[in-house]
């Protein structure tokens, strides 16, 4: 057991189908590798259908309650720009925020009710620490677009209390048989990409 | 075994079920339940399936129990509401075997038509109910409930919510006990609940009600912290981890049963300390019951009884604490919607061009009530869309809804509102009934159920016949068309609507979800030949957007080729790729 560790916030926030939930289940995996005492909280059902979704992660010496309150977030991870802009104010002072620069047009933008906020990452930075990163376009030449999350992971973690070489363990006994290298490369793509 | 492990709530309850030496469980799939069944499928010494309904599972599970082996029935909040039948009477009855049902409740109403509590439907059932607060609580919850069962001769329900079936948290793997089946013992004064059986068994659990608030303050799933004595708190479940998280130096008596409440642990509690709080979701269950024995008590006059707590909420109102956080952004909302490819937009498109109104169902398709479809009017309960559109024929007459039409999915179908059909039938009414058939019940996650073929376990099985069904009730008009074919069915829906009979049209296509392999085919715009009309976007594709210019954009990303885009298009200004 790893003792005197505060608890970690981690929040995983996205659109329903980006793969919020293995990106925790990879995180959730990690943490008990280290002994830590963990909660994770995921969204299911009607919300997950391309609606917002966040995924709480926190993990210390003792963790009771299984949310993450607005400042309290010592990570963001983001898949998308939009949903880093509704759940930037849960960042703790200090705390760091991995952007993927994509923009997915919510309904109310589609059918013309709402605007997409421009400059929306030029704006978080204003405010916060944010690492923003096209991981689609890199994912994608790659030879799989699916795989942008785990690039974006591979960032996040450097934010994080684990080696490289646990992340890869945990990743390869996470994700599907036939996917585990594309995976890898995908996190070490990230992982590489020094965070400036 | 002494291995920890990370599990979901529903996973572990699953577990629970396993470990405590369950051999019958059966369930109709609900956000948040659904995952118990789930993963009790994956326990081949459990015989585990998906009922058409709530009640049927929980009639399962009682059989199982009168026959003499540990039963389970899980089920959403509003699935108890279906299975009260059955629950009020077994509580009368009793178990053989132990009968515990899980109920998931779901306070801020991620997935749900409402916010009810479980609690309030078990003390009215006279029910005892456990309340676990974590993943390895869960666990160790439903073995104590199944001993409980079986030493009280009562059904018990384990109430869970929503954060505590979707959260992960550690548990600890047990064995499986072996538990000796019991012998069927013939006892119709205990089993048939017909009147002059019903008063003696009243008795009976009144009886057991007695016992069980005496016994229930030596539990060994309550648990007393005493801390500072100046604030005392009253809490169990998911509100117990806010409490320790937001007021560490409180004294807590944490309730591990809810019902019926130990009543000289909670006195005892309250006398130690000076100002008592009652913290728990939803209803003041604990609290007006606590404040019934005449101890002071604060509650709901400070917390809500709507959605769910945090510890920040705790720390505002209890502690008066000003916390201070940035100001959320002001950005647009992103509600769930109905995903690319998805044959309800499609059939929703051809509803609003021909104006009709859908007495709705619950299910995915009840995203039909969402800008731009905006086409399904109502939406009550399971199986109310044909029921529903009966009563207003009754009530204003057959041309009166020659503009409406009921929209119930095949698994709603299949659970209550093939009911709803025979009704229609029987009473001679009139309508359109467009059954959206995909094959699954996708909302919660893609299960099987009566008409997919498919058992839990994923084993081949009678498929029941939609067709043959409807006509079987007595439907003399059946139409099978593919969800996709927008002329045919616009065609088929307006002669059915004009026909003064009553007409089932089951709009066939899978779930975009469950399609295997990759994408063969997807659309994109013609710059050239596009007029930028707008057409396109009518049916609210998300992979469909305008830009600021004007132009016409569809995203490779999330375009899965259905190809309903092509079909709006008057211009043929959308094109067909075809992918390697």
């Amino acid at each position: 057991m790893v003792m005197n560790m505060k608890t970690k916030n981690i929040m995983i926030v996205g659109v329903g189908g980006q793969g919020t939930l293995l990106t925790s289940r990879i995180l959730g995996g990690l943490t008990i590798k280290a002994g830590y005492d963990v909660k994770l909280s995921e969204v299911h059902g009607m919300a997950q259908r391309g609606g917002s979704v966040v995924t709480f992660v926190r993990y210390g010496d003792k963790v009771y309650e299984p949310i993450v309150e607005e400042g309290q977030a010592d990570v963001i991870i983001a898949f998308e720009k939009l949903e880093a802009m509704r759940y930037a104010h849960y960042l703790k002072e200090g705390g760091a925020m991995v952007v993927n620069d994509q923009r997915i047009d919510p309904m109310p933008v589609v059918i013309g009710a709402a605007k997409y906020p421009e400059s929306i990452i030029e704006d978080l930075e204003k405010k916060y620490r944010v690492y923003k990163i096209d991981a689609l376009t890199e994912a994608k030449e790659l030879g799989n677009s699916k795989v942008f999350n785990i690039i974006v992971l591979g960032i996040a973690a450097q934010h994080m209390d684990f080696s490289e070489e646990d992340w890869l363990t945990v990743i390869e006994e996470t994700v599907p048989k036939k996917t585990i290298d594309i995976n890898k490369k995908a996190f070490t793509i990230g992982y590489n990409q020094r965070t400036k | 075994m002494d291995e920890r492990v990370i599990m979901l709530g529903n996973e572990a309850l699953a577990r629970g079920a396993y470990e405590a030496g369950c051999k019958v469980s059966a369930a109709y799939p609900g956000t948040p339940s659904t995952e118990i069944s789930e993963n009790i499928v994956k326990y081949d010494d459990i015989y585990s399936e998906w009922s058409p309904n709530e009640k049927v599972a929980l009639e399962v599970a009682i059989g199982a129990s009168m026959s003499g082996v540990r039963a389970l029935a899980s089920m959403k909040h509003v699935g108890l509401n279906v299975a009260s039948d059955p629950l009020y009477t077994v509580s009368y009855i009793g178990v053989n075997g132990g009968l515990v049902v899980i109920v998931a409740d779901d306070p801020g109403l991620y997935s749900s038509q409402n916010e009810q509590d479980t609690r309030a439907v078990a003390r009215a059932a006279k029910v005892p109910v456990l309340e676990p607060a974590d993943s390895f609580e869960a666990k160790e919850y439903v073995k104590f409930a199944y001993e409980l069962s079986e030493k009280y001769d009562t059904p018990v329900i384990i109430r869970t919510t929503t954060r505590l079936s979707h959260s992960q948290g550690l548990v600890t793997l047990g064995e499986r006990v072996h538990i000796e089946d019991k012998p069927y013992v013939k006892n119709i004064a205990k089993n048939v609940m017909m009147p002059g059986n019903a008063k003696g068994r009243h008795l009976v659990v009144e009886s057991r009600e007695n016992a069980l608030i005496n016994d229930s303050s030596d539990f060994s799933i309550n648990s007393v912290e005493y801390n500072d004595s100046k604030i005392g708190i009253i809490t169990s479940g998911i509100p117990y981890l806010y409490v320790k998280e937001a007021l560490p130096e409180a004294s807590v008596l944490k309730l591990g049963i809810v019902n019926p409440l130990p009543r000289r642990l909670i006195e005892e509690f309250a006398s130690k300390v000076d100002k008592l709080y009652v913290v728990e979701e939803l209803d003041p269950i604990i609290e007006e019951q606590v404040k019934s024995w005449g101890i002071k008590a604060i509650g709901k006059d400070i917390l809500t009884v709507q959605g769910e707590y945090s510890a920040n909420l705790l720390r505002k109102a209890i502690k008066g604490e000003d916390i201070s956080v940035l100001p959320a952004a002001q950005v647009p909302g992103r509600p769930p919607i109905l995903c690319p490819g998805c044959p309800h937009r499609s059939t929703f498109t051809v509803m609003n061009k021909l104006k009709l109104h859908g007495a709705g169902d619950v299910g995915c398709y009840t995203l039909g009530a969402v800008a731009p479809l905006s086409c399904v009017d109502t939406m009550i309960c399971m199986g109310a869309s044909i029921s529903s559109l009966h009563g207003m024929e009754k009530a204003k007459g057959k041309d009166y809804i020659k503009n409406w039409v009921a929209v119930i999915g095949d698994s709603t179908f299949i659970h209550t509102g093939i009911n709803s059909l025979i009704n229609m039938v029987y009473n001679k009414g009139t309508g359109t009934v467009l059954i959206l058939d995909n094959s699954t019940t996708a909302m919660t996650g893609h299960q099987e159920h009566a008409a997919t073929g498919l058992t839990l376990k994923g084993e081949e099985t009678h498929l029941v016949d939609l067709v043959a069904l409807c006509k079987a009730v007595g439907v003399n008009h059946v139409h099978v068309v593919d969800a996709f074919d927008t002329s045919l069915l616009e065609n088929t829906l307006k002669e059915a609507v004009n026909l003064e009979e009553i007409v089932v049209i089951i709009a066939k296509a899978p779930c975009a979800l469950l399609k295997k392999g990759p994408i063969t085919k997807q659309y994109r715009v013609n710059d050239e030949t596009c007029r930028r009309c707008g057409m396109c976007l009518k049916p609210g594709c998300p992979a469909i957007t305008k830009k600021e210019d004007g132009a016409i954009v569809i995203d490779d990303t999330m375009c899965d080729g259905c190809g309903l885009c092509e079909q709006m298009c008057r211009f043929g200004a959308i094109e067909e790729v075809i992918i390697r």
